[in-house]
């Protein structure tokens, strides 16, 4: 069965708009004077005014990588971050730890670790995701540079930003 | 003698194009970005200098240092020639206004030309080439419909625009724009018969189609510069950014420039035609373009004429900012079926009033 | 209604199955997957992880004199056994029930789960088999979600290196034996096997032995976790970003089915396709990973021309010229040239069109022979030697008139040589450097650089097998596809594309726009491809000739089928 739209019928008054019209011209007008005289206040002036003391608990700012209590790094390499990224902002090449090294029985951690901070929209699935609990979403969000293998934030940077994050599970201990 | 002239109207094209209508097309932008900011709980540009007024300068820097890039299934020449095609008659119709009454014994208007009302409507119908051209030149689908929509609006509502101006004309008897406004100065702006002649009962009811004239033209004017809400040619939400989609850097500038232009020339006209020009009003200072007036005066004239078209400029700002697009079906019917209609008979009420009413 | 026929009834609906038919398999062709670990149609089954266990029922017995009672489609009443039965080793009988989803095979499925998981490790983020790991799939899609064990888990031997190309994770495993099996009944060099007993079982390697057999890398995959894994493969890429290609192995004239997995570019791994006619499931490690060459440093990515400052880089169409326009100098009694069996019949159709364009006579293929290793890898190493007789037309045996040519060369009688997809100083090759010095001109169309390019005036960078499409005929006889995995690098081409310009530029243009077109060329002017296009090769392959050839591991396997060991 056909749906009968009914449109309103409208009075001649109606029909030639200028009341609307007019009645639209009063309401910008009023957000004019009242945004003119101060009394609507949206817009923060950025680098004068900031944000920091009012963020939320759960901001999510730049990612970061972090080390546990006894300096390990907590990434494995899992690359699932990698896979959840949606615009593909994180590029890992794993490697494995050589027998050598303390934490050789973790076998494997990554080689490199890329964050493009240009393509990065700060959406928090690579928190999620991580099984290990070693990428964390900061709540810097001044992420500059110059040029645009600056905003390309490596491994060495990552944890610069992320530093050492103790209380969680730690699943690599001196019995494992 | 004729190279003192000629020196003359140089100096007055040059100040008037380069000292006022550019920078006024400048802070136009400017006034319509911080407006429009104010309107919508914004900011608006406020860094660049005091309260963002160097702005403009910032922005012309940019834009020409930004690439200019030439699509490349263009037809060139055209191409090239379309956003010049938009900005210079905007800026010849100028040449006709009067901006002020007198200063030190010379008219401060450039050609003081018999025809002043039909000169502009011959040169503004001109600018519809440019768009035409950059939409066709283009050789892309979305300019291509920006340019047949303009001419299609410009088309439409040249006839009501040229029409609804006959009342005007019929009342004030006379087509030089400059002893016009002296007529109104001495008797009275049309939209404010409250002094001199027109102060009387013929003149209040002549009152009725010249509202209506003046609520015509302003409206035409506004589908004749392409402002919102008649801005089909560039209609984003449709057209991508209608007629110069693909142009860049300063030939994209011209056009966004020529509108703004467009939009000063128009508001002069429509303060010269239905508010008295330079004039103040309650003929107070009056000139009756006979005797010289001290040059004080005659800046006082110039102040008055640019004031009136800045209060002008912001009401367009304001209905821009205001009023939802029109579609293109309800903008050809109200040329059509209203305005033009509204206009004629506009034009037998007015002669109406004047056999009858003595 | 054939005599061997049963019926069975699986999850409520009737079908029909050829006796002896395994239930798991029945179930599979009924469209219902029975999970299973141990279970693998080409090895024996022990029925040692449980987890195929399905509900059964049979008809009950009747009393004495009793005739039970059957239904209008003459099926007889179906008593539900009490315990489960396993799907893998079991055979289907009339009238027998299968119940896949009842709340006895769940409550089954879900305790074998939670007894896998008891001792395994949370290894998921580092286990190179997450991804494809029936575990972690079963878990998801038959586990309960949580565990109940509060002891310690029991520690295994961890990352042993059990073998040059395999290495063992034990606390991965779930000793399903399978690759125990296979070492023992398809590689016969048995040296895995089970120590200690229960939670502590272990898989090892035997003392003194190790696991380093020319096919150990199928253990890799036919374990069902991350317990073995290949050293070459181990930590490169997660498998979830692998895109898989189909094509054939061209490491010899078996041509085993492949499935090549790469990301962004990059060749990572290589994995056999089943092909029941041509590598069963497996395929050798030598073939598996001869894929390196393909990311080398050293591949031609630029047409090259030799100056008096040795090589440069030219644009394709002046060494294509070059090219043309030296050979057109030479009288055609005078050149050589000599093509590979490792190109496609696509390529070396191209080449005896350009043997023909020039009049060139001596026109010949490098051999190579190896040893028949009696399972899969065959003598001929080359892997389109029979598709370079039928299409390039020889006479003779593959490479039989080599050695007239380099003597041709010493005695000046051959003046230029164009060497196609092949090093001629190789061993197989024999040509010294020294030899083709004595050329006037040399060129080359080759993938990578060598010392026959280092000689060569005009040197043209072509494709290996998987940069390329086309087909091949394998030892057996058998046209097969191959399928490009991975984009060419820098300006290298596709050889047929290179020949195609080449035979242009020497006014013999035929205007074939890919290698399908070639192939359909190539089908007009060769009976025996008549009447086939590449695209309608199947995946699999088709006979195109008949050798009487036979797969040595393949006869075997046919040979345990029909003693009922395996599936197949
Ligand atoms: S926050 Fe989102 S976009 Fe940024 S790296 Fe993580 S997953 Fe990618
Ligand atoms: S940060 Fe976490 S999710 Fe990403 S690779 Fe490392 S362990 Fe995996
Ligand atoms: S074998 Fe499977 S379940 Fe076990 S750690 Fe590896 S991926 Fe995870
Ligand atoms: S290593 Fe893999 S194939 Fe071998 S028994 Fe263990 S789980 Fe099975
Ligand atoms: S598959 Fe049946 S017991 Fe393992």
């Amino acid at each position: 069965m056909a749906l009968v739209v009914r449109r309103p019928q409208l009075k001649w008054w109606e029909k030639i708009y200028l009341p609307v019209i007019a009645k639209g011209l009063v309401i910008t007008m009023r957000h004019f004077i009242r945004t003119l005289t101060g009394r609507t206040k949206v817009t923060m002036q950025y680098p004068e005014e900031k944000w920091n003391d009012q963020l939320p608990e759960h901001y999510r700012g730049a990612p970061a990588l972090v080390t546990d209590e006894q300096d390990r790094e907590r990434c494995v390499a899992c690359q699932l971050c990698e896979f959840i990224c949606p615009p593909r902002a994180i590029t890992i090449i794993p490697e494995e730890i050589p027998s050598e090294d303390k934490w050789a029985k973790v076998e494997k951690r990554p080689l490199a670790f890329n964050i493009d901070m240009i393509r990065c929209i700060y959406c928090g699935l690579c928190e999620e995701v991580c099984p290990e609990q070693a990428i964390f979403l900061r709540k810097d969000y001044a992420i500059t540079g110059e040029s645009r293998a600056e905003m390309v934030h490596d491994k060495a940077r990552l944890y610069e930003v992320g530093g050492r994050r103790v209380g969680l599970v730690n699943k690599w201990n001196d019995l494992k | 003698m004729d190279f003192i002239a000629l020196a003359i109207s140089a100096v007055k094209i040059v100040g008037l194009v380069f000292l006022v209508i550019m920078p006024m097309v400048a802070y136009a932008v400017w006034a319509e970005r911080r407006v429009s900011a104010l309107i919508q709980d914004r900011v608006g540009p406020n860094r660049v200098g005091f309260q963002g007024l160097l702005q403009p300068v910032a922005d012309g820097l940019k834009f020409i240092l930004k690439e200019d890039f030439t699509p490349k299934n263009v037809r060139t020449g055209y191409y090239w020639l379309a956003p010049a095609l938009t900005m210079v008659p905007a800026l010849l119709t100028c040449a006709v206004l009067p901006f002020g009454s007198q200063l030190f014994g010379e008219p401060m208007v450039i050609a003081n030309l018999n025809a002043g009302p039909l000169f502009i409507f011959a040169i503004a119908s001109l600018s519809v080439y440019g768009i035409v051209l950059a939409g066709w030149a283009s050789n892309s689908k979305y300019p291509f419909l920006g340019g047949v929509r303009s001419t299609s609006q410009m088309i439409s509502y040249e006839i009501s625009l040229g029409l609804s101006i006959i009342p005007v004309l019929m009342i004030l008897g006379d087509l030089n724009l400059g002893r016009m406004v002296q007529d109104q100065s001495v008797n009275g702006w049309l939209m404010l018969p409250l002094w001199g002649d027109r102060f009387s009962l013929k003149g209040l009811l002549l009152l009725v189609p010249v509202v209506i004239s003046f609520v015509v033209f302003t409206v035409s004017m506004f589908a004749e510069t392409n402002r919102l809400p008649f801005d089909l040619p560039e209609c984003e939400t449709e057209l991508v950014a209608g007629y110069h989609t693909e142009y860049s850097s300063m030939k994209f500038a011209l056009f966004f420039l020529g509108e703004y232009a467009a939009m000063i020339i128009g508001s002069g006209l429509a303060v010269t035609l239905f508010f008295g020009g330079w004039s103040l009003p309650f003929g107070w200072l009056s000139w009756d373009g006979k005797a010289d007036i001290p040059w004080w005066q005659g800046l006082i004239h110039m102040a008055t004429f640019f004031g009136k078209v800045v209060v002008f400029i912001l009401f367009f700002i304001w209905v821009r900012w205001s009023l939802p697009r029109f579609r293109f079906d309800q903008l050809m019917r109200l040329g059509w079926v209203f305005f033009f209609e509204i206009a004629v008979i506009n034009i037998i009420l007015t002669a109406g009033i004047m056999m009858l009413v003595k | 209604m054939a005599d061997d026929l049963v019926n069975v009834q699986i999850d409520g609906t009737w079908h029909q199955f050829p006796k002896g038919t395994r239930m798991i398999e029945a179930c599979r062709q009924a469209g219902v997957e029975v999970p299973h670990y141990c279970y693998h149609p080409k090895l024996s089954s022990p029925g040692n992880c449980r987890m195929c266990l399905v509900e059964m029922g049979m008809p009950p017995r009747p009393k004495p004199g009793e005739e039970l009672a059957r239904d209008e489609d003459g099926r007889l009443p179906i008593q539900w056994m009490p315990r489960p039965v396993i799907a893998c080793a079991n055979t289907v009988s009339e009238n027998l029930g299968i119940r896949t989803e009842s709340a006895l095979t769940k409550s089954c499925r879900e305790g074998v789960m939670e007894l896998l998981l008891i001792n395994h490790p949370l290894d998921c983020p580092i286990c190179d088999q997450a991804g494809e790991c029936r575990l972690q799939e079963f878990s998801v899609e038959h586990g309960t979600g949580g565990s109940r064990f509060r002891e310690d888990k029991v520690k295994k031997p961890k990352n042993v290196d059990i073998g040059p190309r395999v290495r063992l994770d034990d606390e991965r495993c779930i000793m399903c034996s399978r690759c125990i099996r296979f070492t023992a009944e398809v590689a016969d060099d048995p040296v895995l096997g089970f120590t200690e007993r229960g939670s502590h079982t272990t898989l090892a390697v035997h003392p003194g032995r190790r696991l380093e057999n020319n096919y150990s890398l199928n253990t890799v995959d036919i374990c069902p976790v991350g317990a073995l894994t290949s050293t070459d493969f181990r930590f490169q890429m997660r498998v979830w970003f692998l895109k898989e290609t189909e094509s054939i192995c061209t490491g010899c004239g078996r041509g085993c089915n492949t499935e090549v997995s790469s990301r962004e570019g990059s060749i990572l791994r290589q994995t056999p396709r089943e092909n029941n006619e041509v590598n069963s499931t497996w395929m050798c490690d030598q073939g598996r990973l001869d894929f390196h060459y393909v990311n080398s440093e050293a591949r031609l990515t630029q047409p090259l021309l030799k100056g008096s400052e040795g090589h440069r880089a030219v644009s394709w169409e002046i060494a294509v010229k070059t090219l043309a326009d030296k050979l057109a100098g030479f009288e055609s009694s005078k050149i050589a040239i000599i093509a590979s069996a490792r190109l496609t019949n696509e390529d070396l159709y191209l080449v005896r069109r350009l043997a023909q364009q020039l009049g060139v006579k001596e026109l010949d293929v490098i051999a190579r022979f190896g040893e028949d290793d009696g399972y899969l890898v065959a003598a001929d190493r080359n892997p389109n030697s029979r598709g370079a007789v039928l299409v390039l037309g020889l006479d003779s045996d593959p490479g039989s008139r080599i050695s007239g040519i380099r003597r041709d060369i010493e005695s000046g009688k051959i003046a230029a040589l164009l060497a196609i997809g092949e090093d001629l100083t190789s061993p197989e090759g024999g040509f010294s450097p020294a030899l083709l010095s004595q050329l006037e001109f040399l060129g080359q169309i080759h993938h990578t650089a060598n010392a026959t390019a280092d000689a060569a005036v005009v040197v043209l960078p072509g494709a290996t097998s998987f940069e390329k499409s086309g087909s091949m005929v394998n030892v057996t006889g058998r046209l097969q596809r191959l399928a490009p995995v991975v984009p060419l690098p820098g300006e290298a081409r596709e050889d047929w594309l290179i020949l195609r310009d080449l035979l242009q530029a020497l006014d013999g243009g035929n205007g074939a726009g890919s290698s399908d077109e070639v192939f359909t060329l190539l089908a007009h002017e060769v009976s025996a491809f008549e009447g086939r296009t590449l695209a309608s090769i199947s995946p699999l392959g088709e006979v195109l000739i008949e050798t009487g050839e036979t797969v040595p591991l393949l006869e075997r396997e046919k040979g345990r089928i029909a003693k009922g060991e395996i599936v197949g």
